[in-house]
């Protein structure tokens, strides 16, 4: 391979300052460091570095997404031929379907958002955050699968710009960027965010035979009531309709555990986050109040975006608490609040998404709490010296 | 004896090239050095000029805001050189070892002296530096009593010297009339700290006058910053000294001989030499002698110390004045098709995502390689896994680099120094220079405190 190294040296002039491509350089950054590991060397402080970089960790969290990718290309197929009536199609017809139904979302995603990180990585003179990587495959699976693909590319475009470049880029981003996305649309174009249409490739089109609904189970508990709700099994597995990648808990978990066995993904807020909710389901199974209430604490888990929220977008490590004992209390907080919002709020179903916002800007507010527990421990110190 | 103190936190790094137990007899060096970089915050008034003559104990040397403290020539012979960088700083002062005539300090026995006729010993005779204070892990200042000294009797950074055979084969009996110099010193105790078990050895084991500690864990559970944290923290306007346990002996011998000499044992280690084995040398002699002839094939880094604090330095570069060890390592300038996915069988790492994780094998070759780009800062959670003090690394980091003294005051800043930190360096997927940030914050308050 080492005629690809000897292509690569010839470039390099090319992109370096005063070069014909100068205004390429992070582009070419980009690209040489992903297919290279460089040739640099440690030159002050530890003369040995861990073979671990941000490459490793981003693609580490995006392989732990392909099994929600794959089991989500299937479920676009799979509700498809359900809305539609479609009888004869295999399992790898549906996934293929899908799969090719969810492509664009993934290529627009990835080309408009790398395309703005290239922009301001040359800008800044940094080379390229791999941040986005993990971003730009969250949020084709958070969407649902009919939004065009202009609305997309805009919200990708918000969220980027908005949710993290003013900032100072990644590592500096208050709000998690996929969802600061999803809310732009949520908020911004309602009707292609909420509703028992646009779950269901083409059902916005219309033509779906006459018994189908293609609300989501918590639209469903909300609109028809809980006894008309998908099985548990059903919502375990994932054949539901909801947004493409946060249907199947089974995908999700073994998501959770590449990130786990990794150490790369917290399971103090996994952990706690899920305590949260399970907590506050069950106390609401005691207090009751309202329908929504009675729906069985573990439903909450299983249910919506919860699974896919608690381990993906909950545990992003820069917008979530930064101290191991504020994660516990940013987990449960944020567990509790997604119970909370999903049964006390008349105008939305889910409540994931806006439970981890809110949490994202608490998160700082809770780590200066824990901060200043360990200051006071040192100022104690001095006085009982 | 006291109770172990255990520590879980840390990193144990399973660097390849570890010394074999064997002293070989002392080489000849003809070229020493001493190092202005060693002593961090000093600002040098020289003593000597190129071509003055110096006997072992000749002063080289002073700190210019504490006069009194003398740096001193560690051999007989002829100033060849006086090193400047850039801007004129001072790099080192050369000297070709010539006759072998010292300065001659006189005997005494530091117990019947009083604390200010043991400080005007120490200081005239250039052994003050090996004394060193927390806060800020500088060269003590004078003017001050310390609550107490720490001795580390063990060291765990990677590949570092097996301290129970170097005090086996230090040469002569000094290391209780050491500690009696830094009982005249101090109204506190001595703290000296070994790995849990206690030492082998007769005599340090027969030590009076010190308060034992036993710790357990990995690296760095033999800094003695982590060890003070853990037995008497420092806090604000409190100042403890530490030495290093080699140096002990260097103070006994000026008292039990009348000479300065730091003549130490040393590890040479790493994969970068045929034959990893401890030697005989005096800090600031150059490593040329010992690493002739013992020098792999290939581009390596020769480095003053552990591969995680060290000075890098040239083949013939001089041992830094604190250091008792002297690693080589290839340099890691090359490239890596797709490096940073692969499985990692050969990788050794704190991260669990390499494979190498599951693997018994003890020992990896390591190289100087960066492995990867400079980023903000993005993981959390695990700078603290190794660090064993209750301190949150990173918002101290940030502290520091917002210049906010009064956080950094709360944050901890006086109980670190950068080899603390080295460990959150070495695992940091974002490859910042922490070590460098610890030193330019402790460099900060010890400007806004005076």
């Amino acid at each position: 391979m080492s005629f690809l190294l000897d292509k690569m040296k010839k470039m390099e002039p090319l992109f370096e300052k005063g070069g014909r491509f100068e205004k390429l350089h992070s582009v070419y950054d980009g690209f040489a460091t992903f297919l290279y590991v460089q040739d640099k060397v440690t030159t002050g402080g530890a003369h040995i570095r861990d073979y671990m970089d941000m490459k490793r960790t981003m693609i580490i969290v995006v392989i732990a997404l392909i099994p929600a990718l794959l089991f989500g290309s299937y479920n676009i197929g799979l509700q498809h031929t359900r809305a539609f009536g479609i009888v004869d199609w295999s399992l790898m017809q549906m996934f293929w379907f899908g799969f090719l139904k969810i492509l664009p979302l993934i290529l627009v995603s990835y080309i408009v958002g790398l395309g703005i990180e290239f922009i301001v990585a040359q800008i800044r003179g940094h080379e390229i955050n791999e941040g986005y990587l993990v971003t730009g495959m969250l949020i084709p699976l958070i969407m649902p699968i009919d939004v065009p693909l202009w609305m997309l590319a805009v919200s990708v475009a918000f969220a980027v710009i908005i949710g993290k470049e003013i900032f100072g880029g990644t590592g500096m981003n208050i709000l998690n960027p996929a969802l600061t996305a999803r809310a732009f649309l949520f908020f911004s174009y309602p009707g292609w965010m909420t509703g028992d249409k646009v779950w269901i490739e083409g059902l916005t089109k219309g033509g779906a035979i006459d018994a189908f609904s293609g609300a989501t189970p918590l639209a469903v508990a909300k609109l028809d009531g809980i006894a008309r709700m998908p099985s548990a099994m059903e919502m375990f597995v994932g054949t539901v309709p909801g947004s493409v990648g946060e249907t199947s808990v089974i995908a999700i978990l073994i998501g959770a555990l590449i990130l786990l066995v990794t150490g790369v993904g917290s399971w103090r807020i996994m952990l706690s986050m899920t305590l949260g909710a399970l907590g506050m389901g069950l106390l609401l199974n005691l207090t009751g109040g309202n329908e929504y209430t009675r729906i069985p604490a573990y439903y909450h888990l299983i249910m919506g975006g919860f699974a896919f929220g608690t381990v993906f977008m909950a545990t992003d490590p820069v917008t979530a608490a930064q101290t191991n004992t504020g994660k516990y209390i940013y987990g449960a907080l944020t567990g509790i609040l997604v119970v909370v919002i999903r049964v006390f709020n008349p105008a939305y179903p889910e409540g994931t998404m806006l439970a981890i916002l809110l949490m994202n800007v608490m998160a700082p507010l809770i780590d200066h709490y824990v901060v200043q527990a360990n200051i006071r421990r040192r100022v104690k110190r001095v006085r009982t010296a | 004896m006291s109770t172990v103190i255990r520590l879980r936190k840390g990193l144990n790094i399973k660097l390849a090239g570890k010394a074999e137990k064997i002293l070989l007899p002392e080489t000849a060096v003809d070229r020493f050095g001493v190092r202005f970089a060693d002593f961090p915050g000093l600002t040098a008034r020289l003593e000597v000029r190129e071509g003055d003559r110096v006997m072992a104990g000749t002063a080289l040397f002073h700190d210019k805001a504490y006069p009194e403290i003398k740096y001193v020539s560690p051999v007989s012979g002829v100033i060849r050189e006086i090193i400047r960088g850039e801007k004129r700083v001072l790099t080192e002062v050369v000297i070709d070892r010539d006759g072998n005539n010292r300065v001659d300090f006189g005997i005494a026995d530091p117990l019947k002296l009083t604390r200010e006729e043991v400080k005007e010993r120490l200081l005239t005779s250039g052994m003050w530096p090996v004394l060193r204070q927390r806060p800020y892990h500088i060269v003590a200042r004078p003017g001050t009593v310390p609550r107490a000294v720490f001795i580390s009797a063990f060291d765990t950074a990677p590949l570092a010297p097996d301290i129970d055979f170097v005090m086996a084969n230090v040469h002569g009996n000094h290391l209780q009339t050491g500690i009696n110099v830094l009982s005249r010193l101090t109204d506190g105790k001595i703290h000296l700290s070994q790995e849990a078990g206690g030492s082998r050895v007769a005599e340090v084991k027969n030590l009076t006058g010190v308060e034992f500690h036993q710790f357990s864990g990995p690296h760095p559970a033999g800094n003695v910053g982590i060890q003070i944290h853990h037995i008497e923290p420092v806090s604000k306007n409190e100042v403890v000294w530490t030495v290093d346990i080699q140096d002990v002996v260097a103070l006994g011998r000026l008292f039990d001989t009348g000479f300065h000499d730091r003549e130490r044992i040393i590890a040479l280690v790493g994969t970068g030499v045929r034959h990893p084995k401890y030697h005989r040398i005096t800090p600031g002699a150059s490593v040329g002698g010992i690493l002739k002839a013992n020098l792999g094939e290939g581009n390596h880094r020769v480095i003053s110390g552990n591969v995680l604090t060290g000075r890098r330095i040239a083949a013939d570069g001089s041992l830094g004045f604190y250091d008792n060890m002297v690693t080589v390592l290839p340099e890691g300038d090359y490239h890596e098709l797709l490096g940073w996915a692969t499985p990692g069988l050969k990788k050794f790492s704190y991260w669990r995502s390499f494979v190498s994780k599951l693997l018994p094998r003890k020992d990896y070759e390591m190289d100087t390689n960066l492995h990867g780009g400079r980023r903000a800062f993005v993981m959390t959670g695990h700078y603290e896994n190794v660090l064993p003090m209750d301190i949150y690394p990173i918002y101290l980091i940030k502290a520091i680099m917002a210049g906010d003294v009064e956080q950094m005051e709360n944050l901890g800043i006086y109980e670190v120094a950068e080899e603390d930190f080295a460990l959150c360096e070495y695992i940091d997927p974002s490859k910042s220079e922490l070590q460098e940030i610890i030193r330019s914050g402790i460099n900060l308050m010890i400007k806004e405190m005076n």
